[in-house]
């Protein structure tokens, strides 16, 4: 054993390749080999006739990514992503903003443990409870009638677009679920990069004559920036590739997540569905490149 | 003639462009209390490191007790460290850290608790060995990484600023502790510092580093009343250099001298005693020091110079001297001491 | 220094808070209506007959025993790869550091339908069949991250002086292994170990690629979200998965009291 130790001591590379081995075999092989599959997929075709896929080299999977009813797909799935990453970093502030700053150690580590139950506790499990909570007979409909509200889901489900039948059947819904479920991953970064502003610098800051309003943008919004990049970076791509919300709670108007099910499952065809995930992986690498910059990962 | 206990020959250690040890040249003797003193990146925690074995030195030899090691690794060196930051296991109680070599060396559980309870008893920490690291003093933390690295009787032990994490009062009475042990046990200490003090009490003998080189190796005494360069004598104490034409006209040697701020005195007349140097100047600041007062002299023709005059006379409640009186300063020439061109 | 929450600050933080738990609090409580057929507000009458009959279904029974194994052997191979993972880059700087942290990071980061089709066009492709061992190949994957995270977190705080002081006292690498960094390693481990085994335990988006007509227990609630024939007994089922994957956060928050680590260790 020990002679064995002072050969790896010696030849520290070699034990750190041997440490590595494992975890690279798999995460290399198995992982990157299985995205590199996917990859290669995307340039096949499926001939039309026999339902096969065709294993040569094409484009035409790609031309017909672009085509107006699947740009139509992206769109939609894209505008959900930012419009529930903004509406996730004005719901998560106050909140981080008290457990970063006004909290004493205990009622800190209370509030942090509140944010991260749910946000460990079971996925298919919450977005079960919104189908109890949107139901037409369910608890949200039952507290605006009470507080005689009604007339106000009324009016913002006869909007076009957002609206529908009931809440349940409207992205308005949609957008309610996904806010809900990916909220912790954008509260957890914001209360991290709100954590490192010393306090000193706002005393400075205000002491300097500043307004609160102004040191918010001047000082506290730049400092938390790459925070708030890095909880984005979540809620944009789980939004991105998500079926499941939008299956559950929403109209029929399908997202990214549910044509790629559907084209690799019923329809068969695996080329198409490779393509369209190669959306948000660009996407994600535009905006990863792009957050490596702001420093975000720093944050994470 | 005592053995060797380490010896350097024409170190280097570099890490990246930077020369952290550069060409260093040193031979410890067996049971001497041995400093590094410099300041940070100095080079000198490096050394003990390459002692330690937790560095590979890139040219050079470095011996142990007259044996090649340079490609010895540390669990196979008869040395052992006390770090910075004490480094004690906190997943064990302070008996299991004293005991961790021993347990290593496999010998049977009552025995190295017995070596480790007697380990604890000689840094006068009986009856703590149930406690956790986290449990403890600073200054108790500090003795039980001592007792950890002297229970298993290494041939040398090393100590990287130990007492740096320690106040003041408990630093000087471990001082005082650190060398009567050192004396005990019979073993070679080296010991690395910055604190200049720490190293003129303790050490037999001192190398002072500076930028990956040791400027001087010598004894307490000769650092500090013969330094051979500027940077020993700015380090190790205060010290007025003088040099240029000043230093011609004032000792009549054109190599630059320097002279102890508690070697000059200040009087109001000029000094008649044959022998001494004379200078005169212009008070810039005075600073009482309970001990001893502190001033700054702008001589006519030279540069600012700081002198140290013990205040003997308890009854004086006004300084002597006043900013921007005139006054003459004089010392005995023996004091001068001539630095290395 | 501390500053006091305003009143608007206080009732917004308040607010998230109770968007956050209520939820929660309705599938409890939806777990005993007596009300079979839909989910009208407030529930008619309470009962608690429905975990009873959930007690005898034996398909679901099959799947919690599917979910656990899976969740089991997949948290072992996390906990290994994970460990070895952070072992190798949290002690050297090497070329490819960077990028080998962004591979084990990528399951989670991406969005799980990429993992799961990437796996399912190379099983088609290999011409595997779906077994329970493609369920754990996928589960283990994305598992390894929530290890490799915490025990990274807890090496970076562990001073470096540890190791070298056990190296220094005549310990052997692999002496300095066992008696010095797995002891500090422990409960990292433990907790890596717990959020792995409830993540895998509640998966439903990389399962769907990888199970073929297997049934996990999320898989089987899904199912009933879509096509529902067993409210009362869905009801029950959420509350079982709520539980099963609530315990280890607690109980790993208990363990480290260290939150800071588990927050930043991203689901």
């Amino acid at each position: 054993m020990r002679s064995l130790s002072s050969f790896f001591y010696r030849y520290q590379r070699l034990s750190l390749l041997l440490l590595l081995a494992l975890p690279l075999l798999w995460l290399g092989v198995i992982y990157l080999g299985s995205l590199s599959a996917l990859l290669a997929q995307s340039f096949f075709s499926l001939d039309g006739f026999t339902g096969q896929v065709v294993k040569e080299f094409t484009l035409s999977t790609y031309t017909q990514l672009f085509s107006p009813a699947n740009l139509d797909v992206i769109g939609r799935t894209v505008t959900m992503a930012l419009v529930v990453t903004l509406a996730s970093i004005i719901v998560a502030f106050p909140l981080a903003y008290t457990m970063a700053r006004a909290a004493s150690p205990a009622l800190r580590s209370l509030l942090y443990l509140l944010v991260l139950m749910p946000l460990w506790s079971s996925y298919v499990v919450r977005v079960y409870a919104w189908k109890l909570i949107l139901a037409k007979e369910g608890v949200l409909n039952w507290f605006l009638s009470k507080l005689h509200l009604s007339w106000l889901s009324d009016g913002l489900l006869g909007l076009p677009v957002i609206g529908g039948p009931s809440l349940s059947l409207s992205f308005i819904g949609t957008f309610l679920v996904f806010l809900y479920i990916w909220l912790p991953y954008m509260i957890l970064p914001i209360a991290a990069g709100l954590e490192r502003i010393p306090k000193s610098l706002l005393e400075a800051s205000s002491d300097l004559g500043g307004k609160p309003a102004l040191s918010f943008w001047r000082v506290t919004f730049p400092l938390v920036l790459p925070g708030i990049v890095a909880g984005s970076i979540f809620t944009f791509s789980l939004t991105l590739g998500d079926y499941i919300i939008p299956g559950v709670v929403g109209n029929s108007q399908p997202f990214i997540g549910q044509v790629v099910l559907i084209q690799q499952g019923t329809a068969g065809n695996i080329p198409l569905a490779a393509a369209f995930t190669v959306v948000p992986m660009v996407i994600m690498a535009l905006y990863l490149s792009l957050a490596r910059k702001l420093g975000a990962f720093e944050a994470l | 003639m005592t053995n060797s206990s380490v010896r350097f020959e024409n170190v280097n250690r570099h890490f990246g462009g930077i020369k952290a040890v550069d060409k260093v040249s040193f031979d410890v003797k067996e049971a001497e209390f041995f400093t590094f003193l410099g300041p940070s990146g100095s080079g000198k925690t490096t050394c003990l490191r390459l002692i330690a074995g937790f560095e590979q030195a890139d040219k050079g030899q470095i011996f142990i007790s007259d044996k090649l090691v340079n490609s010895i690794p540390p669990y196979d060196r008869d040395v052992h460290t006390v770090f910075q930051d004490y480094a004690l296991f906190p997943h064990m109680t302070v008996l299991d850290n004293v005991a961790y070599g021993l347990m290593i060396k496999k010998i049977p559980k009552p025995q190295r608790h017995k070596q480790a309870e007697q380990a604890l008893e000689m840094v006068r920490l009986t009856g703590l060995g149930n406690r956790r690291p986290a449990q403890l003093s600073g200054g108790q933390r500090q003795r039980v990484a001592l007792a950890r690295a002297l229970v298993g009787r290494p041939k040398i032990l090393l100590l990287d600023e130990p007492l740096g994490a320690l106040d003041l009062k408990l630093r000087e009475q471990m001082q005082v502790e650190l060398k009567e042990l050192q004396t005990q046990v019979g073993i070679t200490f080296i010991y690395v510092t910055h604190d200049q003090e720490e190293a003129l009490s303790m050490s037999d003998r001192i190398a002072v580093f500076n930028h990956g080189k040791i400027e001087q190796l010598d004894h307490p005494r000769v650092i500090y009343e013969q330094p051979k360069t500027s940077f020993v004598a700015g380090f190790v104490g205060t010290s007025n250099l003088i040099e240029g034409q000043l230093a011609q006209k004032l000792s009549g040697q054109t190599s630059p001298f320097t002279i102890r701020p508690e070697r000059i005195r200040l009087t109001q007349e000029i000094d008649t005693a044959p022998q001494t140097i004379k200078v005169a100047g212009t008070v810039h600041d005075i600073i009482y020091l309970g001990m001893y007062t502190r001033s700054h002299i702008q001589l006519d023709d030279g540069p600012l110079m700081t002198v140290h005059s013990q205040n003997l006379d308890s009854n004086s409640s006004s300084p002597k001297f006043h900013k921007g009186d005139r006054v003459n300063l004089s010392w005995a020439a023996e004091h001068m001491h001539h630095l290395e061109p | 220094m501390k500053d006091r929450i305003s009143w608007p600050l206080g009732l917004a933080t308040i607010a998230v808070l109770l968007f956050l738990h209520i939820p929660f609090l309705l599938i409890l409580l939806y777990a005993f209506n007596t009300e079979e057929a839909a989910f009208t507000f407030p529930p008619p009458g309470l009962t608690t007959k429905w975990f009873a009959e959930a007690w005898r279904r034996q398909d679901l029974w099959a799947a919690i025993s599917l979910s656990s194994r899976v969740a089991i052997i997949a948290t072992l191979v996390a906990i290994i790869l994970g460990t070895l993972a952070a072992l190798a880059l949290s002690r050297s700087k090497f070329f490819g550091r960077d990028s080998l942290s962004l591979i084990i990071i990528l399951p989670i980061a991406l969005p799980g339908i990429i993992t799961g089709i990437a796996l399912r066009s190379a099983f088609s492709l290999l011409g595997l069949k779906y077994s329970f061992w493609t369920i754990v190949l996928g589960h283990a994957t994305f598992c390894i991250v929530l290890v490799f995270n915490n025990a990274v977190a807890r090496l970076r705080r562990t001073s470096p002086s540890l190791i070298e002081a056990s190296l220094d006292l005549g310990a052997s690498s692999l002496q300095t292994f066992r008696h010095v960094v797995l002891p500090n390693l422990a409960t990292a481990l433990v907790t890596g170990g717990m959020l792995a085994f409830a993540l895998s335990f509640d998966e439903v988006i990389v399962t769907t690629f990888t199970a073929g007509q297997q049934q996990t227990v999320p898989i089987w609630l899904l199912n009933q979200l879509t096509r529902p024939r067993d409210r009362p007994v869905t009801n029950v089922v959420a509350v079982f998965i709520l539980l099963v994957t609530l315990l280890p956060i607690l109980i790993s928050t208990y363990l480290t009291r260290n939150l800071d680590d588990l927050s930043r260790t991203g689901k």
